[in-house]
């Protein structure tokens, strides 16, 4: 009898016996007024019954958000502050006069909450997930110390230009458990890159956290067609400081490490900026370097509520290559660089996220607070 | 070596007066054990000495879904924890979204305990839903809701209904198989040892039946509770107690016999009172006819197997009545509990005590045919017995078959 129920529980089951209570009416009649209260809107009812986690932010998802908040503190990094925190590592003088970058990266084991009361026992760089953004600038020489602090053998693999020695894979560029490697090379091409461990299993490997963003400023001497364009995304210059810029790593969690992720989200904590709103001042144009590491899923997207973006695919150019769009997806590993302006929007919040509604509702769905200016 | 010790003591013993002061050492002898194992016990705490089969792996996390309602509200669940250590809730999922929870009580689950998380998640009406919990260390587990509907509330204009359902599967087939009562008395003594037979078959049937289901609801408990080892015992136990109650006064036969028959029946049917109500919880609002009919069918053959002790005796009507509320009416019960969302341990525990008391009816009968058959030696074994027994079984396997669409 229960293999009876079992049978029924299934849709097809529900159906058809429906089928069977239509053809005897008169026992359906007995039971006709059970379901009739499923029609209430459970939704209705629920919001102030809940959720004062949901209500923290007037502009909170209703009930479909994590509950709690991520202690930053204890993780030893904040995604807020991530968006901005440039690592430009120690500059000193080649003989040549050449400008040398250094920067020093230690893997190590760390355990990190991703979304409020969940532990993920993550292998970082420098301790945080996503790891430092290195960001240089075009023609530099660089050199990124590396050791392994770590349980496990790692690398550092750059997406840029370099020599085979310098590839960050086994045999070439290991850094064993309390070893060190030092990578070198030149900082080509400009654009919005990424580093990642290339140990194998290379899927274990970067989903446990080791990957980070890696900029390559263009060089305005180097395009003096195009001079005034490089400087604004030239770190540190006047042309640059009139744009709010961040750096976002879409990433996710595979909890249970059953090969679909539980957790999704954009530089590390779920639904970290519906809980803490990005703020923009909106006269200023925003600048987003946006990685995609997410492992598991072929592809991750960005897409941004009302209103459009250029996309310059890898960075690599400083024309866009896709103009005037409000979606744009990418692979693992694909990056690009989005440029928009609130101007003439109405202050206000405005949201951003996957459009892949699963990735959202696990945790990649974010806020822009636009103000008239930033405090 | 025993024998040897034990000899000079037992002759050694005085009569009367040291006796009263050998009860008091008997008594501290039994303190000796107890205050052995609190200095274990003691020691096994403070010394900390099992750190050193501490291998960093995380604890191990057991987290059972024993009651799933559905409301205006939303969806409530209560689980309850196992495994090593308390459980932390850190987040709820539905459909592979977060969502808001409220858990009672709050903080921690220790491993035994139970907690309700309460949801606000706008379920819809006849469609699949998954809640997942995630717990600190990021373990999921699963309830899957296969087909959503309101889960039912104990409310009087719905207990009506019910119970016309439960006396539809439960008391009418049992009456119906009454009424073959007259027909049996004039059968003869040897076509009596057929239906007595054929009584058995059909116990042999709702025992199994019976026991299978206990187990399938204690598979579905927290493991502390041990389901199957818990289903098991409380069938002995209950057989063991029915047998010596039964047997106080001698072998059973009679309107005795017929009672403790349709106490296991009844038991049986409260079982399968659960199961139909329990459809309602899990989503099948449309109970047809045709499976209506079948249970009818189905549980004709009870009724035959309660009156049939009752050939020899001359019972009276309201002992009749008795007979068919006893065997009939648990399946309202069943009915009504079973459509409130229950835990399975509860289900499991009702089901064991009713396979005990089946197997309690089938020795019972089993003696009673022998008992009839002994003037002939290995007479309960004719053709017309076994045919009895296919029969019963057979019946009841077929009819079985109706309800199991």
């Amino acid at each position: 009898m229960r293999d009876w129920i079992r049978q029924k529980m299934s849709r097809r089951g529900l159906l058809s016996g429906g089928v069977l209570a239509a053809a005897g009416a008169s026992f359906a009649a007995l039971l006709k007024n059970q379901p009739a209260r499923a029609q209430g809107d459970p939704y209705a009812h629920s919001t102030h019954a809940m959720g004062n986690a949901a209500a923290s932010h007037p502009h909170a998802h209703g009930n479909m958000i994590a509950v709690g908040d991520v202690d930053s503190a204890h993780n030893g990094f904040d995604p807020s502050k991530m968006l901005t925190d440039w690592e430009t590592g120690t500059v000193s003088r080649l003989p040549g006069g050449r400008v040398l970058r250094t920067f020093e990266i230690a893997a190590q084991d760390k355990e990190i909450e991703i979304v409020p009361g969940v532990f993920f026992p993550a292998w970082t760089y420098n301790g945080r997930v996503p790891g430092p953004t290195l960001r240089a600038t075009e023609g530099e020489r660089l050199r990124i110390v590396f050791r392994n602090e770590s349980s496990h053998p790692h690398t550092m693999h750059f997406h840029g230009i370099h020599s085979a020695r310098m590839d960050g894979v086994p045999g070439a560029g290991e850094a064993l458990p309390g070893g060190e490697f030092v990578y070198e090379f030149d900082a080509f091409p400009f654009g919005c890159h990424l580093y990642h461990c290339h140990f194998l299993p290379l899927k274990r490997h970067i989903h446990k956290g080791m990957y980070g963003a890696f900029i390559i400023d263009p060089d305005p001497a180097r395009h003096p067609e195009q001079a005034a364009v490089a400087r604004s995304r030239l770190l540190g210059t006047p042309e640059n400081k009139q744009w709010q810029e961040f750096v976002m790593v879409m990433n996710a969690f595979d909890t249970d490490m059953d090969g679909e992720n539980e957790v999704y989200a954009v530089n590390t904590v779920g639904h970290h900026y519906m809980k803490h709103p990005i703020q923009i001042a909106r006269g200023k144009p925003v600048r987003i370097y946006l990685v995609n590491v997410t492992e598991f899923d072929p592809i991750n997207s960005f897409h941004l509520h009302a209103n459009f973006f250029d996309y310059y695919d890898h960075g690599t150019t400083l024309t866009p290559t896709l103009k005037t769009v409000d979606t744009v997806m990418q692979c693992q590993a694909q990056r690009g660089i989005l440029e928009f302006t609130f101007k003439e929007h109405e202050i206000g919040m405005y949201m951003f996220h996957a459009h892949q509604s699963e990735f959202a509702e696990l945790g990649w769905m974010a806020m822009f607070d636009v103000v008239e200016a930033t405090s | 070596m025993n024998e040897s010790t034990r000899q000079p003591i037992d002759t050694g013993t005085p009569a009367a007066a040291p006796r009263a002061s050998s009860r008091a050492t008997d008594l501290l002898w039994f303190a000796v054990p107890l205050l052995a194992l609190v200095l274990a016990a003691a020691w096994l705490v403070t010394s900390d000495w099992l750190s050193a089969f501490n291998t960093g792996a995380p604890p191990v996390e057991k987290l059972t879904f024993e009651r799933t309602v559905l409301d205006g509200d939303g969806i409530h669940v209560k689980v309850r924890a196992g495994g090593s250590g308390p459980i932390a809730i850190a987040q709820v999922l539905v459909d592979d979204a977060y969502w808001t929870f409220r858990q009672e009580p709050a903080g921690e689950i220790d491993p035994l305990s139970s907690a309700w998380l309460h949801i606000p998640y706008p379920w819809v009406l006849g469609e699949k839903h998954d809640v997942k919990v995630l717990t600190r260390t990021g373990v999921p587990f699963v309830k899957t809701i296969d087909v959503a509907v309101p889960t039912p509330q104990a409310q009087i204009g719905q207990l009506g209904p019910q119970a016309l359902l439960g006396i539809f599967v439960g008391i009418v087939p049992v009456v119906i198989g009454m009424l073959f009562y007259p027909a049996l008395r004039h059968v003869g003594s040897s076509s009596m040892n057929f239906v007595l037979a054929l009584t058995i078959g059909l116990l042999v049937f709702l025992f199994i039946d019976t026991l299978e289901e206990a187990l399938e609801f204690a598979g579905q408990t927290a493991e502390s509770f041990q389901g199957t080892t818990m289903v098991l015992l409380v069938a002995a136990a209950a057989f063991l107690l029915l047998f010596a109650v039964g047997r106080r006064h001698g072998t059973p036969t009679g309107l005795a016999l017929a009672t403790y028959i349709a106490l296991g029946i009844g038991l049986h049917n409260f079982g399968e009172g659960l199961a139909i109500g329990a459809a309602f919880t899990a989503g099948i609002a449309g109970l047809g006819t045709f499976l209506v009919l079948g249970f009818t069918l189905h549980n004709v053959t009870e009724g035959i197997g309660i009156v049939a002790p009752l050939v020899d005796a001359r019972p009276s009507y309201p002992a009749f009545a008795g007979l068919a509320l006893l065997a009939g009416a648990p399946a309202i019960f069943g009915i009504w509990l079973g459509s409130l969302s229950y835990a399975p341990h509860w289900a499991a525990l009702a089901l064991a005590i009713g396979a005990g008391a089946i197997l309690q009816v089938i020795v019972e009968v089993g003696a009673y045919l022998m008992r009839r058959a002994g003037a002939r030696e290995g007479a309960w074994l004719s053709p017309g017995v076994l045919a009895g027994l296919g029969l019963g079984i057979g019946v009841m396997y077929v009819t079985a078959m109706l309800v199991k669409v």
